[in-house]
């Protein structure tokens, strides 16, 4: 644990995975701008239903919402109770966010089965094709995030992490707190802006 | 020849983690609340993006540190975000563009 104290910097002082870690970041923007872009585009274009408003449920995405607000909060608690040495802590608040990320995919299967049953597929118009490959790509995001917070909490118990390894959570919660902030925009654009 | 590291790396407290975590739910529930608010309608799209930019800063400043950090990092994610929010409005102002001149060449 000790050999991870001494994190690799670079020539600007910064730690290097965390650089690497950001860079990363910028090119998912570019990504998922391009996936929102082309939902927009597309937008109001289908000729065929079923519609925007025909399927949407703003309820209940508002509640899938609220879970990843606070999946968020929970991740930032990790942090911060791995940094003061605090790993009971740590383990409860990095399985909680983990359990919320789950949740979340666990809405969006029945989101997602609920708009086949009324009709709307990848094939059938414009809108299914650009919705489902926008929101299919933030949940197989979610997906890697909560595997990978599943395996530090693991690791958490196994005793393998702790303050250390801060940087290693530090870097869990900047991809956690990206795929939330992008589900921040997709709830406005696609769910709220019909 | 070791650099001295340049982060500040000053994360906020739990109390600041908390009260952000206050003000997302707050202007979720504004977020849904004007949604199914009738007199909101004229003025939805903007009320919801400002809502939604807000909820967006507040989270890439307070919970993956932005505020504190190094600039570097700020640059690493904001040239790449603006050049995505430059290529949106682009696309939109294009497409929509061959939209109108499609519908003036159908009129006339």
């Amino acid at each position: 644990m000790t050999h991870a104290a001494a994190a690799p910097h670079t020539s600007m002082g910064l730690d290097n995975r965390k650089l690497a870690f950001w860079a990363f970041i910028g090119s998912e923007c570019l990504l998922f701008g391009s996936l929102i872009s082309t939902y927009l585009v597309y937008k109001g274009r289908s000729v065929v239903g079923p519609y925007p408003h025909d399927v949407l449920n703003i309820p209940f995405t508002s509640l899938s919402t609220f879970d990843l607000l606070m999946s968020s909060l929970m991740m930032v608690l990790a942090l911060a109770a791995v940094q003061r040495g605090d790993m009971k802590w740590g383990k409860i608040w990095l399985f909680s966010t983990a359990l919320l990320g789950t949740v979340f995919l666990g809405g969006q299967v029945i989101e997602f089965t609920d708009f086949v049953h009324k009709g709307l597929t990848l094939q059938t118009n414009l809108f299914g094709c650009t919705f489902f490959v926008l929101t299919g790509t933030h949940g197989a995001h979610v997906t890697v995030g909560v595997l990978w917070l599943f395996t530090l909490w693991v690791r958490a118990l196994q005793g393998k992490l702790g303050p250390a390894n801060a940087m290693t959570v530090e870097i869990t919660g900047l991809y956690w707190h990206f795929v939330d902030v992008v589900w921040i925009v997709i709830f406005t654009v696609v769910y709220l802006i019909q | 020849m070791s650099a001295q590291p340049e982060q500040r790396n000053a994360h906020p407290t739990v109390g600041v983690y908390l009260r952000v975590a206050a003000v997302l739910v707050i202007l979720t529930v504004l977020e849904v609340g004007v949604f199914y608010v009738p007199a909101f309608r004229p003025v939805l799209v903007p009320v919801l993006l400002v809502l939604s930019a807000a909820k967006f800063a507040l989270v890439v400043m307070f919970y993956m540190h932005l505020r504190a950090d190094s600039r570097v990092f700020s640059f690493l994610f904001g040239a790449p975000f603006v050049l995505a929010v430059v290529v949106l409005v682009a696309l939109l102002f294009l497409f929509l563009g061959t939209l109108t001149l499609r519908g003036a060449a159908g009129a006339g």
